[in-house]
């Protein structure tokens, strides 16, 4: 067995693990190794060849594979260690990395810090539970999309996607523009899990149908899906019976959601929110675990790489001033909560000293999309300040900045919490 | 007679509701609209809808059977099916380097398609 001793593992060569790996660097922590699982780096972002990406970043638009090409060109620029085709296998609570590939065998890696960005995966038909048979045919968007762009193979011809998250509604246009004809995309929910642009660019460019309400109810076909029963539902996302329409299609795209992949989280022992199916962490990305900190889509799933980036420089700034002994934590600390309307936020403890910082920048997401609606923090019952917001959906990622200078002047508290209300009379 | 139509902008992941009055192809008013591209947007939407067209194209020796390519600006939304008839039927040798032009002035919109990523030869 091969021994090794790091300052940093990076655990994923995605958008996350790149950005916290470039970050931990040029903080001067220069023995840092990333390990991905596939043949190059870039996670997902390869087969995410549509345009939109980077507008915050780089302040310019980008595709996917272009993104990923910045990141991969400042790995190799500061000569970062990656290994491909490397398979974690285990991560201990001490902070052992247990991997494989066929050229090193069986590998332990004693890590000084471990930086967790394993990014996420699709929920399947089988996690959704819809009736009828098993056919091919039924594949989740980002499969579809990876036979597509990468593999150059069509999924089918005609084809129905259920769930509108980004990625159902990317492949939406791209089946169309190869060729498919997509009949429609249905949503449960009464709104559109996935960006606004969207469903602008991808369904109404190319008069896809988008039947909010609406549900699969039905698989048919036996070797091959012959066709989908959809069906309306009501305000408790039951089907409406007397609904139910037919629809033939010989594919079914499913865009129903996301999944950190946490399982080598759990083996280290890092406690996971219910809320978000990602670590609790506190200001730093920093795991109930020691010197293991989370990023990216393990974390939470984020609707913008732009800001997978910015959470996992902030996991490779604290990654680096732990192994450099420069992190300190306070004596209290403080529990951020999610209030009213608000799913989750991130991060769900403050507990670091930083002299130098202003503000403390939190992520939110809303339960229900809300117009005219004000973003309120309170200390222990006591209100603070409040933002307001023309808009707020649940498919788009709310920040708003915690100063540090409030955090100062309110001396202990024991947890800040963060309501989302619309305004009244707007 | 004027019309009103609400547009969500697609400049950016924001996402601003622009509501545009206009006349014909004469714009009378813009509002809603974060910054200046959202009224670029909107003032464009109404007179003639272009996009950036991310595909991609096959490639003949390389590490991948296909390269991911875009247009270097936004084309004609009506020409879009045109275009990928044209990319549809392009191969392109490994290796490719991003950046590299695939088809120059494609449909004489002034707009190249260029490769968003490096494809290095097959193995072997």
């Amino acid at each position: 067995m091969l021994k090794l001793k790091k300052d940093v593992v990076v655990i994923g060569g995605g958008p996350a693990g790149l950005a916290a790996a470039v970050k931990v660097f040029d903080n001067g922590v220069e023995d840092v190794m990333i390990l991905e699982r596939d043949f190059e780096l870039g996670g997902i972002l390869p087969q995410c060849i549509h345009n939109g990406f980077g507008l915050h970043h780089f302040k310019e638009e980008l595709t996917g594979p272009e993104y990923a090409q910045r990141f991969i060109d400042d790995v190799e620029d500061r000569d970062i260690e990656v290994k491909l085709d490397t398979m974690v296998l285990d991560v201990s609570p001490d902070r052992k990395v247990y991997a494989m590939n066929r050229e090193d065998g069986f590998l332990e890696i004693e890590a000084g810090a471990v930086i967790l960005a394993m990014g996420c995966r699709e929920r399947t038909a089988g996690a959704i539970g819809i009736p009828g048979t098993r056919p091919a045919g039924v594949l989740t968007a980002g499969t579809a999309q990876r036979y597509t762009n990468i593999e150059g193979l069509l999924p089918g011809k005609e084809v129905v996607i259920l769930g509108s998250g980004d990625i159902g509604l990317i492949m939406a246009r791209r089946m169309r523009l190869e060729g498919a004809d997509v009949k429609a995309v249905c949503e449960i929910l009464p709104y559109t899990g996935g960006l606004t642009r969207n469903v602008v660019q991808c369904l109404q460019d190319y008069d896809i149908p988008l039947l909010l309400n609406h549900t699969v109810t039905r698989i048919e076909g036996n070797e091959r899906l012959e066709a989908v029963e959809i069906s309306e539902v009501d305000e408790n996302l039951k089907p409406i019976p007397g609904t139910e329409e037919r629809i033939e299609a010989d594919t079914l795209l499913l865009s129903v959601g996301l999944i950190p992949e946490n399982e080598l989280s759990k083996k280290a022992d890092v406690v996971l929110d219910d809320r978000t199916g990602g670590a609790i962490v506190n200001e730093g990305r920093e795991t109930n675990v020691e010197g293991i900190f989370a990023c990216g889509n393990v974390l939470h799933v984020h609707d913008l790489v732009d800001w997978v980036t910015q959470e996992a420089e902030i996991a490779g700034d604290w990654a680096a001033k732990y192994v450099k002994g420069d992190m300190r934590r306070s004596d209290s600390k403080i529990k951020i909560n999610a209030g009213k309307n608000v799913s989750y936020v991130i991060p769900q403890n403050i507990e670091l000293e930083d002299k130098d910082r202003k503000r403390i920048p939190l992520y939110m997401r809303v339960t229900t999309p809300l117009t005219a609606c004000e973003i309120k923090l309170s200390a222990d019952g006591e209100e603070l300040y409040s933002f307001n917001e023309p808009f707020a959906k649940p498919g788009e990622m709310l920040s708003v900045p915690l100063a540090q200078k409030t955090l100062n002047d309110l001396g202990k508290i024991e947890e800040i919490t963060v309501d989302i209300i619309e305004k009244e009379g707007e | 007679m004027s019309e009103t139509k609400t547009l969500t902008c697609v400049a950016c992941p924001k996402g601003c509701e622009v509501t545009v009055k206009y006349e014909g192809n004469e714009i009378l008013d813009i509002q809603g609209n974060a910054c200046p591209q959202g009224a670029d947007y909107a003032r464009e939407e109404i007179i003639a809808p272009t996009r950036i067209l991310p595909t991609t194209v096959a490639v003949k020796d390389g590490a991948l059977p296909l390269v991911p390519v875009k247009t270097t600006k936004p084309i004609s939304l009506e020409i879009i099916h045109d275009a990928m008839k044209i990319i549809g039927k392009t191969k392109v040798k490994a290796p490719v380097k991003i950046g590299q032009v695939i088809i120059e002035n494609i449909l004489e919109t002034g707009a190249d398609v260029v490769a968003t990523r490096d494809l290095p030869k097959k193995a072997g």
